[in-house]
């Protein structure tokens, strides 16, 4: 059973870190700031959301396991209010230019 | 597989530190010293050091860096002028020399340092029951060592004192910084209004557990104050005018029941900041609490800047 606990850890967490390279990799390669905010927020969320759903079988406690996810909707939350800020610069900058 | 992680963060922490100092911008640079501040966090916490990290990433990385980002965005209108009169390549070259040569010698020293390294930490595990606080760094800061806590306080007070010098004569004792707008149905304004509750809960946690696991009132104190600038830039309250009387004595509160309880311990158990036997606990916290709205006060204050108009709304 342990066994089988770790693996998933190690599956999810995995692919959190591959979501997470294809954010790094789209905010290097997409060509303006309105698609690298898309691979970046799309990309981390789906990231620290599978990492932290990886981490919960290992934390031990229901309590721990808790903290956990409100990290994740902390950081959903601020990170989808700042792209939206970011984005609104940007067009802001657009319009002015 | 440890090794090879290590080398590669400590790889990326000299490369945001080389970046930070050759940015041609300073905004460019502040942004690598933030990275670099929350990686260097992240080394503390692999260290164990868990209060080092969290003092790291919330003053080292977050407020400095806030504070720095608002110094770079004044001085932008400058930067051109000031960069044509920047010294020449001799001075730069010395100054990379003396650098370098400061580097070398404080790796010197690191390495000539007996192992294992002289430490008080035995002393401090022995009579830290005496203190009736759990965590170690607390019973540092504020029983063995609350002599120099208590002039990092006294050390923010001047800071704000000297933020508030460079106020214009005419708006003493008015409101710092600009007046923010924001709409209020806007999502800036829907984000000041949800994450303060949370983030007062957790400043708060942060500050209470500090007796006990890692945290404390510097870093719970820069989680309130960052609420507070969040509510005050998203245009949903004013700052205070920097004359009123419930501010000012907000600002001294902290020092001076610190200095108080120090000057106490003088009459009883005999010297400055000693706590008496089986009182240490209270007092410590009693010194934690005043101190509270000072730092927020003050953390907020600095960031918000020297008055730039009146006392009026």
């Amino acid at each position: 059973m342990s066994v089988l606990v770790d693996l998933f850890t190690c599956l999810s967490v995995a692919a959190g870190a591959f979501f997470y390279l294809a954010g790094s990799v789209g905010l290097l390669r997409f060509p303006d700031a309105y698609t690298r905010l898309h691979a970046l927020t799309k990309a981390d969320n789906l990231g620290l959301a599978l990492v932290v759903l990886g981490l919960l079988p290992q934390m031990g406690g229901v309590l721990a396991g808790l903290k956990l996810v409100v990290i994740w909707l902390l950081v959903l939350f601020s990170s989808a209010a700042v792209s939206q800020l970011i984005a609104r610069a940007a067009r802001r900058r657009e319009a002015g230019a | 597989m440890t090794i090879v992680v290590n080398s590669g963060v400590v790889f990326l922490l000299l490369a945001l530190a080389l970046w930070t100092v050759v940015a041609r911008e300073a905004f460019l640079a502040i942004v690598g010293f933030v990275a670099y501040g929350l990686l260097l966090a992240l080394v503390w916490v692999s260290l164990s050091g868990i209060d080092v990290a969290l003092t790291e990433a919330a003053i080292g990385g977050g407020l400095t860096g806030a504070l720095l980002i608002g110094a770079a965005a004044r001085l932008r209108a400058t930067e051109t002028e000031a960069r044509a009169q920047a010294c020449g390549r001799p001075t730069r070259v010395l100054a990379l020399v003396v650098s370098a040569a400061v580097a070398v010698a404080l790796a010197l020293c690191v390495l000539v340092l007996p192992d294992p390294a002289p430490t008080l930490a035995h002393e401090v595990a022995a009579d830290i029951d005496a203190t009736g606080v759990g965590n170690p760094i607390t019973a540092v800061l504020l029983a063995f060592r609350a002599v120099d806590t208590l002039l990092e306080a006294l050390v923010l007070v001047i800071a704000l004192i000297g933020v508030w010098s460079l106020t214009p004569d005419g708006f003493w004792g008015g409101r710092p910084g600009m007046r923010h707008r924001a709409n209020p149905d806007g999502i800036f304004g829907y984000f000041a209004r949800v994450l303060p509750p949370i983030g007062v809960i957790v400043g708060i946690y942060i500050f209470w557990t500090g007796a006990d696991h890692p945290g404390g009132k510097f870093q719970g104190a820069t989680i309130l104050a960052t609420m507070w600038m969040l509510v005050l830039m998203a245009g949903l309250a004013d700052a205070p005018p920097i004359g009123r009387r419930w501010l000012r004595i907000g600002l001294v509160v902290g020092p001076l029941v610190f200095i108080a309880i120090g000057l106490a311990g003088v009459l009883v158990p005999g010297a400055f900041l000693a706590y008496p036997a089986g009182f240490a606990k209270p007092l410590i916290i009693a010194i934690e609490v005043a101190l509270m709205p000072t730092l927020v006060l003050i953390l907020g204050l600095l960031l918000a800047g020297a008055p730039e108009r009146g006392a009026r709304p």
